[in-house]
């Protein structure tokens, strides 16, 4: 018997119609731990560098975590992983939700698709038995309504489906898979799912999941509970609201948005309203968010309420999880009432609620600049919140612009020319980023920007404050208890850390500091991927329950293995080298690596330079970021070395 | 019969404050586990949440006395705007549903309040407080209760006929 994962994969080929149960090499959950972990060793072998995203030979993979359906609170994200039409790299965006427990349920780690399916079909798994079916009828329908539709279709209530919209079924580069109350939105796994012909995939499991060592594995989730009630009762002082809690950022919890109305900017990241946040405005953001919410609403076994049933009066109820209220709120300068109603629309398409708003906004400042002509938006209504609805139609269909726009906003440009590219000012790697743009260069975000491999800076961050404390005894108070840090000197960062002079931005935290804390951030992530956990219980909020302390025993006794620290840190450098050589192998540069031109107003070249080549020298890579033979024999991945060799990508 | 005090254990429900996680069938089924906590199945639970995110159905029932019968309850309710089937409150395992049963089996679970622990642990995990544990004395008919055993064997008589029970359980005595 396997213990914490099931053993096996379905492995379903589309263009054949043949599906699979294939049983896997314990060996590889020991390498590479599990969800991102594997995903990313599995397209290593079986997608070279050649395959487009749109070709039947790119795999789409949906995979539980390692700990996925054990009782590890908080342990239900689903890891979709493919080449992403939007980047032409590795592409894993993160689903939280209930399908992750109930596929390892149905006895599967992963579901891999391969090859393409010639009509409109969803994927039925009950059990031990795996269906590919007609979904010709679901052409078209929305990505909530399709879940719905799809449980009755079956009789099955209780099925978990993840389904896309119509931006998925049209290729729409910001494509997502929406599921339960969470969705897969980034890079445009939701097109490469529409490409294949999947609409949906439904799944309904009612096996058990066993761990090795009960008893200790019980003790280690009942301390997690007991943490998260007394971090409930202590939120971090002098941090703002949003990031004093455990979870992802509590936006359907709290009314005050002053922070992110006044620091990110509207538009496609265009203007900074630094006075906007009045009591008139909040008293009426306040009660457009207590009208439209019903309900605070969680994932599979966790205690958090990072989510909402939103019910707009006269518009069909949906779930909103993070931002998503505020990026089209923002995109379109109006306000928290159209924000919660356009995103209803969009939440049905299956659209990116981060990419989405940026692009209708680039469109909109386009048109205002005279590079888009009338013929261009030709039937746009002309007043503003009009405009954004019949632009996010136009993409999702691909109709007229929004076939172009439906590229996001650095393939648009290109495509539109006439000075376009001017617009398109907030992407890395070609994907649209936080409409945040400050003052001064910050060394650590500068790392994380620029050598993200998940190219999206909302889930690189966490455990470090974001900014210093302004008294050494705020200071002091914070590291009192900071029980999370892998080393004393992470407290010594912190307490040294100022606002002004010798120890501030952008010469402190010092290049050394920064790679470190960079490091221990982004291995946080890499072992959140691999175990299926929510970041908003480990690696993204301040003092976490999880941590790189706890973790081992976790593995430990789920898996019955020996886990220790320096065995956890190995296999998570081994995932974050290997998806680095899978994007290298791809194409990516060190000149890929770096933050939008405007992102910080004072920048400081040389400095910049100094933390690549520190963090590539730290990470065993060369001064272009490309895995070492040394560092990959260290991580016994010769045969990376040797691929990388061939290919004369490694000299 | 004669009257005595009894010690009644409860949970209360208030469904306000569930958040939909079904912590509490992952958790019961892991308690009731063999050995307890190697494995987990929210299918194998005492207590099972109806969750309707859209209709904002959230509602966690947790398994009562098993009826060897359907009864004739198939009404709706609308409450507060939100439409429950008969079923949905109910928490007995009878033969029409497929909840409350051992899904290998098919055999009644009852809710047991975890016997040993001192509160059942699907209220220990409910952080939402969704579910908390009450105890209250009250008088009472004295009447035997059914072992788990014999709840089993009563379903299993329901569905085959006693005779047919009686003869198997003669047969398997006579193997062994």
């Amino acid at each position: 018997m396997r213990y914490a994962e099931t053993g096996y994969n379905l492995e379903i080929d589309l263009s054949r119609g043949n599906i699979e149960r294939v049983e896997t090499d314990p060996k590889l959950t020991e390498h590479h731990l599990g969800g991102l972990g594997t995903n990313a060793k599995i397209l290593w072998d079986r997608v070279p560098p050649e395959v487009e995203p749109f070709s039947p030979e790119n795999l789409l993979i949906f995979s539980a975590g390692l700990l996925g359906g054990t009782p590890a609170p908080g342990a239900n994200r689903t890891i979709v992983s493919t080449i992403s039409p939007q980047t032409q790299l590795m592409a894993y965006s993160m689903m939280g939700g209930f399908f992750a427990p109930e596929l390892k349920y149905a006895g599967y780690d992963k579901v891999i698709f391969r090859g393409k399916s010639p009509k409109l079909i969803y994927l039925w798994i009950h059990n031990d038995k795996v269906e590919i079916r007609d979904a010709s009828h679901l052409q078209g329908k929305g990505a909530v309504e399709t879940q719905e539709l799809i449980r009755q279709e079956l009789n099955e209530p209780k099925a978990q489906v993840a389904a896309i919209g119509l931006a998925g079924e049209n290729r729409v580069y910001m494509a997502s898979i929406e599921q339960g109350r969470s969705s897969a939105s980034r890079l445009g796994v939701g097109a490469v799912m529409g490409d294949k012909g999947i609409k949906a995939i439904a799944v309904r499991g009612s096996k058990d999941i066993n761990v090795a060592r009960p008893a200790e594995f019980m003790e280690l989730s009942n301390e997690v509970l007991e943490y998260i009630k007394a971090r409930e009762e202590k939120p971090i002082p002098g941090v703002m609201p949003i990031l004093a809690g455990l979870g992802s950022p509590q936006e359907m919890k709290i009314h005050d948005e002053k922070w992110h109305t006044e620091n990110f900017n509207w538009g496609n990241s265009r203007t900074r309203r630094r006075d906007y946040w009045t009591k008139d405005v909040e008293e009426k953001w306040r009660k457009t968010q207590d009208n439209v919410r019903t309900r605070l609403i969680s994932c599979y076994n966790c205690p958090m309420k990072c989510g909402a049933t939103i019910s707009v009066p006269g518009i069909a109820t949906y779930m909103m999880k993070c931002f998503s209220k505020l990026t089209y709120t923002m995109a379109a300068y109006s306000d928290l009432d159209f924000g919660f109603k356009i995103a209803q629309r969009a939440t049905e398409y299956g659209v990116d609620g981060f990419s989405t708003p940026q692009v209708m906004a680039f469109a909109v400042e386009l048109q205002e600049a005279g590079i888009l002509t009338e013929e261009d938006m030709a039937g746009c209504p002309s007043d503003n919140e009009g405009r954004f609805y019949w632009l996010l139609d136009r993409i999702v269909r691909r109709e007229g612009i929004g076939d172009v726009l439906a590229n996001g906003t650095y393939w648009a440009a290109q495509q539109i020319g006439k000075g376009a590219e001017e617009y398109a000012h907030n992407n890395i790697k070609k994907h649209e980023q936080l409409p945040l743009k400050l003052g001064m260069l910050n060394p650590v975000y500068f790392l994380m920007y620029s050598t993200g491999e998940k190219i999206n800076i909302t889930q690189i961050e966490g455990q470090f404050p974001q900014a210093p404390f302004p008294t050494m005894e705020e200071r002091e108070e914070f590291v009192k208890d900071w029980i999370q840090v892998p080393d004393e000197k992470f407290k010594d960062y912190l307490l040294k850390w100022d606002f002004r002079g010798e120890y501030s931005n952008p010469y402190y935290p010092t290049v050394e500091a920064s790679v470190d804390i960079v490091d221990w951030q982004e291995k946080m992530h890499y072992i959140d991927d691999a175990l299926g956990m929510c970041a908003g219980l480990s690696s993204f909020p301040l003092k976490p329950p999880y941590h790189i302390h706890n973790y081992p025993a976790f593995i430990s006794a789920a898996l019955g293995v020996d886990m220790d620290e320096d065995g956890l840190s190995l296999a998570t450098k081994r995932n974050r080298t290997l998806i680095r050589a899978f994007n290298v192998r791809r194409g990516l540069t060190r000149a890929d690596e770096k933050p939008p031109e405007n992102h910080w107003k004072k920048r400081f070249p040389e400095l910049e330079a100094e933390l690549l080549d520190a963090y590539y020298k730290f990470k065993g890579w060369d001064n272009q970021g490309v895995p070492t033979r040394e560092s990959l024999e260290e991580l016994d991945m010769a045969y990376v070395a040797e691929d990388l060799e061939q290919r004369g990508i490694i000299k | 019969m004669s009257k005595v005090m009894k010690k009644i254990k409860t949970i209360k429900v208030d469904v306000d404050k569930c958040n939909g996680c079904r912590a509490c069938e992952l958790i019961c089924s892991a308690y009731h586990a063999e050995p307890r906590y190697s494995s987990n199945n929210p299918e194998r639970s005492r207590i099972r949440l109806i969750r309707k995110p859209i209709e904002d159905v959230f509602l966690p029932v947790y398994a009562g006395e098993y009826a060897p019968a359907e009864c004739m309850g198939r009404d709706k309710y609308v409450i507060e705007g939100k439409e429950y089937g008969e079923c949905d409150f109910c928490r007995a395992s009878c033969p029409s549903r497929d909840a409350f049963k051992e899904p290998d089996s098919g055999l009644p679970l009852k809710c047991d309040m975890c016997e040993d622990e001192e509160e059942p642990l699907c209220v220990m995990w409910c952080l939402a407080e969704a579910l908390t544990y009450e105890e209250r004395e009250e008088e009472v008919e004295e009447e035997v209760m059914l072992s788990e055993m014999e709840t089993g064997l009563k379903s299993l008589a329901d569905k085959y006929g006693l005779q047919n029970l009686v003869d198997s359980v003669a047969r398997m005595s006579q193997k062994e």
